[in-house]
């Protein structure tokens, strides 16, 4: 009897599912507690969850660039958030001329059109010879091999950059533009929230046509099926693979301008770390090689990180609450690594061959 | 000239010596199989031929070119297709865009519509599901999938590696009917089966195979006739 007992609820699982039910009744306790205490109005959970979106939206175009080098070779590109200082960072120079020049804000749309174009091939060329230099030789080498190559990459390209431009922080300039708020069904939005949300929205919808609609979508999901068969399709695996790397490259160095446009300050060759790993979280909180599941857990982690402190924590009564939004993040990631890995929208890891 | 002529093929994997001296050929418009047990290195030699393998040592000869250092892909464009063991579909794609990656290579639009019709004419299966996920499809659909991708680079040499394997006896019969039929339209086929009664009923002549060398070859007829095949790969007493 006792032994029956062991075998179906190993201590393990009983630790975990006790676990699970605490972090769901602290969840549930604290956002009752904040809700029942009515600190804050409706319009301003409106103005957190949009803020949230707007933040979301990036994560969720850096994500795709881990998930779609996921999708392929089944390894993590932890130089990804390198990939996107990369483009951010030369873009800023970029960026300041066209504000001293006065391009930037007599043809707001264009000048950050070009930033935008300039950040995605800089980011597109450092994540292409990053495959090349870096992983290309490492192709068929146990995976712990890559990932410590990959971290590698990350600290050689960041002094690199910092041997570049130097080590001070920068900010990008402001656009005139997208000053100021809409009013929209009684909130006022931020305008750069929304021109952030729909850019985002846009090169995500670009990137879901070419996955799903061109020649060249059909093969990347053919070589992330199969590579031998795709072969046999007469399909250049490695061409593909480098296409995945630019592509996830171009969305990081779109992301970087677009990041900018928010939140100006801080551009640095460490600039990368955070929204890196934040992106990180996002791929697998939504099932990393699924492209949706980025999208979806970019979007989710930003609001979730945009509304849990004052939500859930505040209503736990621990202090200063704001300043543990990147607290939230990784606790996420924990979380889901250790309920759901194989995340919201994924298949268990262990089904997909190596 | 052969077609397809391999001489002296040795192919490892890693310190596993898979191949120890092959040696076929397949002329133009033949069926040619190759059986033999379970390991004895059929699948073996359609990778080494198709490019999956690189052979250590030996030339394989396609139209007058040896194509041993060329990779897979670059193989196809050669004129050289292959249905993988086990069909190997994609099976997140749909039907159609499984057949568009079988025509990866090719740019003529109407070229490739009227191959993809003649597939269809085929089998009226996959005409059906032709917007089907083709991992919901059955066995049998799946393998005519996989033949009908195969065709879609309109190949001059097809490899085929087990493809009754698994299929209900019907859908045997139907699948070596339509292999036949291909061959009969100016495709040539190199055949693998463990199958070897259907093989030899369909095949112009046979090779057998055991563990890593070819011990016999023949016609088929002969092969059908042969004692120790009637034996070992026919079941006969
Ligand atoms: N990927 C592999 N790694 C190591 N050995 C292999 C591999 N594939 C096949 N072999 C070995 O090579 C030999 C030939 O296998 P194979 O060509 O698959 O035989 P068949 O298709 O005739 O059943 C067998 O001994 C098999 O165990
Ligand atoms: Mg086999």
């Amino acid at each position: 009897m006792r032994e029956k007992f062991f075998e179906r609820f190993s201590w393990v699982s009983l630790v975990l599912n006790s676990f699970r039910i605490i972090v769901i009744i602290l969840i549930v306790v604290g956002a009752f507690n904040t809700l029942q205490g009515g600190k804050y109005t409706t319009s301003q959970w409106v103005s957190l969850s949009v803020s949230g979106l707007a933040q979301g939206s990036i994560y969720a175009l850096i994500a795709l660039g881990y998930t779609l080098v996921y999708g392929i070779l089944l390894m993590i590109n932890f130089a990804h958030g390198e990939v996107f200082m990369a483009g951010a960072f030369t873009a800023v120079f970029v960026a300041e001329a066209f504000k001293e020049s006065g391009f930037l804000d007599s043809s707001p749309l264009l000048a950050v059109t070009i930033l935008i174009l300039v950040a995605a091939v800089v980011s597109t060329v450092v994540a292409v010879i990053l495959e090349r230099v870096a992983y290309r030789p490492l192709r068929g080498a146990p995976r712990l091999v890559p990932l410590i190559t990959a971290i590698g990459a990350s600290f050689f390209l960041q002094y690199t950059f910092r041997g570049l431009y130097g080590s001070g922080f920068k900010s990008y300039p402001e656009v005139a533009a997208v000053q100021g708020t809409w009013h929209i069904a009684g909130n006022d939005i931020p305008i750069v929230q929304i021109v952030v949300f729909v850019a985002a929205i846009l090169l995500m919808v670009a990137l879901y046509w070419l996955v799903e609609r061109t020649k060249v979508g059909k093969a990347m999901r053919a070589v992330s099926e199969n590579k031998e068969v795709a072969a046999l399709m007469g399909i250049d695996i490695d061409q593909i693979i480098v296409m995945t790397f630019a592509i996830g490259g171009a969305l990081a160095g779109a992301a970087g301008v677009i990041n900018g446009l928010y939140r100006p300050q801080g551009v640095s060759f460490t600039m990368g770390f955070f929204p890196g790993i934040k992106a990180f979280t996002a791929a697998v909180l939504g099932g990393i090689g699924n492209i949706p599941g980025a999208m979806l857990g970019g979007l989710f982690l930003g609001v979730f990180e945009s509304i849990g402190p004052n939500l859930i924590l505040e209503g736990l009564g621990i202090p200063a609450a704001n300043q543990l939004k990147d607290a939230i993040a990784f606790t996420m990631l924990v979380l889901v690594l250790i309920f759901r890995p194989q995340g919201i929208l994924g298949e268990r890891l262990t089904e997909k061959k190596a | 000239m052969a077609l397809l002529e391999v001489n002296d093929v040795h192919a490892y994997y890693g310190y596993i010596h898979a191949l120890k001296g092959i040696s076929l050929t397949v002329e133009k418009g033949e069926i040619v199989t190759l059986i033999g047990g379970n390991g004895a290195g059929k699948t073996t030699t359609l990778r080494t031929i198709s490019g999956l393998l690189k052979p250590r040592h030996g030339s394989i000869i396609f139209e007058g070119e040896d194509i041993a250092q060329y990779r897979a892909h670059q193989l196809v464009a050669k004129g050289i297709s292959m249905v993988p063991e086990g069909r190997g579909i994609f099976a997140k794609l749909t039907v159609l865009e499984n057949l568009e990656m079988g025509a990866y290579l090719r740019k003529d639009k109407d070229g490739i519509a009227k191959d993809m019709k003649r597939v269809f004419e085929l089998f009226p299966r996959l005409a059906e599901r032709k917007n089907q996920v083709a991992g919901t499809m059955s066995g049998g659909e799946q393998q005519m999938l996989a033949i009908g991708r195969a065709l879609m680079s309109r190949p001059r040499l097809l490899l085929m590696d087990e493809p009754s394997m698994g299929l209900a006896p019907v859908l045997v019969e139907l699948i070596f009917d339509t292999i036949e039929e291909i061959n009969k339209a100016g495709t040539t086929v190199l055949l693998v089966e463990q199958n070897a009664h259907m093989a030899l009923q369909i095949a112009h002549r046979g090779y057998v195979l055991q563990t890593g060398e070819i011990v016999l070859s023949n016609t088929a007829k002969e092969l059908q006739k042969d004692p120790t095949v009637q034996k070992a790969y026919l079941g006969i007493e």
